[in-house]
């Protein structure tokens, strides 16, 4: 099956409408901010500008020590999801004739190598919380 | 028709069908979790079993005081709304509802859907650390936590669906589609919607909004208009997933009969189903802690879609 010839301005004419609908959207928040300004009170008070805690004064900075349990996730998510990145333009072509079995073997040494990978992740305890 | 005129009438319907739908899913939800829950729900606003009480909500929004802490980063913290609602109004414009009716047919559909989903969660992301407010920070890092859990699955459930039509185009996936993908993708589709709620952070996947754990997570400090656009923005969320599960998974205009006529129908019924189960684990589920969720995602969600990623390798190449 061949894919018609493209001419890039006409590809590109989708995403000028896609485009288009974001000015939209953009206009439709400025349009709601300005009108909200209009209509609501503003009436400050230092008590109604602190940051809720409970009801009780905030104590110490809001941008807080914290510990960040899940930075292994992090790092696994950036490898899988860049590999699985590749995935979408091969699914396109994967089964087109002359390719057929030969890229199935690679799909499954792809797979092969995610498998590997979680399994890896699963044996030393990364997936396990502490 | 001229082409101007065109564009102009379908990004209009793309616009109302985004301000419309998701006040439609939210009064369904009040009266389906109160019917669930054994209660009447909001009866009065609107005389006719309460149906103007969201309207009543965003008159109320609008004429809230809209308060930025003093310590909060005033500029990304008065922003975040308007980040976390428009993505999902951009996804909406490539999602197609018969043929012929779509906003704008986008060459690589699954690939923009996704990636312009994934901006979305940066709303909640901005509004967490902008907040200044320790329980804001918390539901920050919760929703990061869950984006890096869920996003994973979903590609690859969306993958499996583009290997099956061979093409990465939402019309394409629907040109392309034969009754028996149901079956076939069943295993995807399921880890697709539940990522996807994930993604929302809709109950049982709230815990980064645990309102009795953490106040509201990000949006604690958040009042009027701000915080309206954020519940707007869940619910067009919900409208968005559903939406693409119908036409990635279940087959969008296709129906067993009508296809020609009232393939629009079929598109709505399906995503309005798939509205009303995302209403249905609301109400029947507990909230997931967090290592259940990322276990969920790390050893069930993540090797299903695998397997479903090999299943689909080797029936689409066995049937060419």
């Amino acid at each position: 099956m061949r894919e018609p010839t493209v001419v890039a301005a006409d590809y590109f004419d989708t995403y000028s409408v896609v485009g288009l609908l974001a000015v939209i959207g953009v206009l439709f928040v400025a349009v709601a901010f300005g009108a909200g300004r209009l209509l609501r009170p503003v009436v400050p008070t230092p008590e109604k500008l602190l940051t809720y805690e409970c009801g009780v004064d905030p104590v110490g900075e809001g941008w807080a020590h914290t510990q960040v349990r899940y930075y292994v996730y992090a790092f696994l998510y950036v490898i899988f999801a860049v590999d699985s990145i590749f995935l979408f333009p091969w699914a396109t072509v994967f089964a087109a004739p002359g390719y057929g079995a030969t890229t199935l073997v690679e799909m499954f040494v792809f797979l092969g190598f995610l498998a590997v990978g979680l399994l890896y992740a699963y044996k030393k305890g990364v997936l396990a919380w502490t | 028709m001229n082409d101007a005129l065109d564009v102009a009438v379908r990004l209009l319907l793309v616009f109302v069908a985004f301000l419309v739908l998701p006040l439609v899913v939210g009064q369904t939800e009040h009266k389906v979790m109160a019917h669930m829950q054994g209660r009447l729900g909001p009866m009065y606003a609107g005389g006719f079993h309460g149906w103007a009480q969201l309207v009543a909500d965003g008159v109320k929004f609008a004429q809230k005081e809209d308060v930025v802490p003093k310590d909060a980063d005033r500029r990304v913290f008065q922003l975040a709304p308007a980040v976390a609602l428009l993505p999902y109004l951009l996804v909406l414009v490539a999602i197609p509802v018969a043929p012929g009716s779509v906003g704008a047919v986008v060459d690589a559909g699954i690939f923009f859907a996704l990636a312009v989903m994934g901006v979305g969660v940066l709303g909640s992301l901005m509004a967490g650390w902008a907040s200044a407010n320790k329980f804001s920070l918390l539901g920050g890092l919760r929703t990061a936590a869950q984006l890096l859990a869920y996003e994973l699955p979903m590609l690859l459930a969306a993958a499996s669906v583009a290997m099956a039509a061979g093409t990465v185009s939402l019309t394409g996936v629907l040109d392309a589609f034969e009754w028996w993908w149901v079956p076939w993708q069943i295993v995807g589709a399921l880890v697709f919607f539940v990522a996807g709620l994930a993604e929302l952070q809709r109950p049982p996947f709230d815990m980064p909004v645990a309102d009795s754990e953490i106040i509201f997570g990000a949006y604690t400090e958040y009042t009027g208009l701000r915080f309206a656009l954020f519940l707007l923005a869940e619910y067009a969320g919900i409208v968005v997933l559903c939406g693409l599960t119908t036409v990635l998974f279940l087959g969008g205009w296709h129906g067993p009969w009508g296809d020609d006529g009232l393939g629009w129908l079929w598109t709505l019924l399906k995503t309005a189903v798939l509205a009303f189960v995302v209403i249905w684990l609301r109400v029947s589920y507990p909230r997931l802690r967090e290592d259940q969720l990322q276990k969920l995602a790390w050893t069930t969600l993540v090797p299903l879609a695998l397997a479903q990623i090999a299943l689909t390798g080797i029936v689409k190449v066995a049937i060419s």
